[in-house]
């Protein structure tokens, strides 16, 4: 689809690419990360505040910063994909650490228990019961992550933020209002698949539910 | 590379003039205040009200969270757009997005008053606007001060992208830096504004820390032993508090 002289496909595209594989990528990142917070005082009181302090950083500024770290050039999407990947993981840290804190010893005990190995564990017990605070947790990462793609556009990575800044430069406000509810629709599109995610990975709340 | 960053840094009348360092950091602190400030003025007392009566928490927090999701460069460009260049336009925006967490913090902290208190408020006979100024207000603090630090975060980064459209402050570094592609100018401003936000989120910590009564007072706490025995109410009462 064509339309304000952009290939609007092309720019939907490169949007929900930019946002969502940050999400992804973070939450991955955020598992190990998170599991050490939960597992160890010490490492929770440094890694904690220090994902509090690159969630502060503003995000024109991470993204300006990054190809120095990176090695990447100026106008290139990595740079704002590792940005997002950055505050996701800054966010999620804390999710995963809280999430699995929130598990009851009680279970983990009576897994332990029944001879589950540290992995097991995690993997079988801890990590599906930690899903609905995980959950919220990436809603939140998504739906920011998908407004501050848009910024992006300010160092000439393109999204729907082109629309934005083109617009501006042409003086032309329909092209940026389309830009603005294309990116609140890919938003809200992306909140409803994670929490339906979230809820097919917890076939046990809707039973208790009753529904 | 980091060579080009430091001479940026020691630059001539880089830390003077209209242009230095020290006039863009105080812009940009004038207008990150100026929109928290507005934008609390408006948000804190319809919070505390929808808090108090619990009618229409659900639309405040649905509104809190779809304000959430605008992508805020759209919003500074369109209020520009629809506005013209100057102050009001990008500060109208500023304000736009320091509500929600604003709306939600002096909500939350209300309608989470313990119950206990409220009631027993009432039975001694306070009057509504008692309850809420006299009770549920201090007990809302906390997580008021939680979405100010939010909010106030939210306006110093959507600042910095309001150079584009116009405003001073450390963004015009990132913006014109962009624009002649003067790389170590850009990298220079990012790393002030970085350093200028974890300023700000600390010393917003610091202030919570100081006026949130409770065990997270720690200095308090100290100092209390040491002071004069003027006081006849044994001290446990007050340490009960959560």
């Amino acid at each position: 689809m064509r339309a304000f002289g952009y290939d609007v496909d092309q720019l939907v595209v490169a949007h929900v690419v930019l946002a969502v594989v940050p999400v992804l990528a973070g939450l991955v990142l955020a598992m190990p990360v998170g599991w050490w917070a939960h597992r160890s005082p010490v490492a929770r009181r440094v890694l904690v505040p220090l994902s509090g302090a690159l969630y502060t950083i503003p995000s024109l500024a991470l993204i300006v910063v990054m190809p120095v770290l990176l090695g990447t050039g100026i106008l290139s999407p990595v740079n704002v994909g590792v940005t997002l990947t950055i505050y996701t993981l800054a966010l999620l840290v804390r999710s995963v650490a809280e999430a699995l804190d929130a598990v009851p010893a009680t279970v983990t005990t009576a897994a332990v228990a029944m001879g589950y190995r540290p992995a097991g564990l995690l993997f079988a017990v801890q990590l599906p019961l930690a899903v609905p605070v995980l959950t919220a947790g990436v809603r939140v990462a998504s739906v920011s992550s998908f407004s501050l793609v848009t910024v992006g556009a300010l160092v000439g990575i393109d999204s729907l933020g082109t629309l934005m800044t083109s617009g501006f430069e042409q003086d032309y406000a329909q092209m940026v209002a389309a830009g603005i509810v294309g990116s609140l629709v890919l938003a809200f599109v992306f909140d409803a698949l994670w929490l339906g995610l979230g809820r097919v990975l917890t076939p046990w709340s809707r039973a208790r539910a009753g529904v | 590379m980091f060579g080009q960053l430091l001479a940026w840094f020691v630059a001539p009348g880089r830390w003077s003039g209209g242009t230095g360092v020290p006039a863009r950091v105080l812009e940009h602190l004038g207008y990150t205040a100026l929109a928290v400030v507005v934008a609390a003025a408006i948000a804190l007392p319809v919070g505390a009200l929808v808090g108090h009566t619990r009618r229409g928490g659900l639309a405040v927090v649905g509104v809190a969270n779809g304000l959430r999701a605008l992508p805020e460069l759209g919003v500074l460009v369109l209020f520009v757009l629809l506005l013209g260049l100057g102050l009001l336009a990008p500060t109208l925006a500023l304000v736009l997005l320091a509500i929600p967490p604003l709306l939600a913090g002096a909500y939350a902290g209300v309608a989470g008053a313990d119950a206990g208190a409220v009631d027993a408020a009432r039975g001694m006979g306070m009057r509504e606007h008692q309850v809420l100024l006299q009770v549920e207000v201090p007990a809302a603090v906390p997580l008021v001060l939680g979405g100010l630090r939010f909010a106030t975060l939210q306006v110093v980064a959507t600042a910095t992208i309001a150079a584009y459209v116009g405003l001073g402050g450390l963004g015009r570094y990132i913006i014109d830096g962009f624009a002649v592609r003067d790389f170590p100018q850009m990298l220079g401003g990012a790393v002030v504004v970085a350093v200028l936000s974890i300023v700000v989120e600390l010393v917003l910590q610091g202030l919570g820390r100081l006026v949130t009564p409770g065990p997270d007072r720690l200095r308090l706490r100290h100092r209390r032993p040491a002071g004069p025995a003027t006081d006849p109410v044994p001290v446990p009462s007050r340490k009960a508090r959560p």
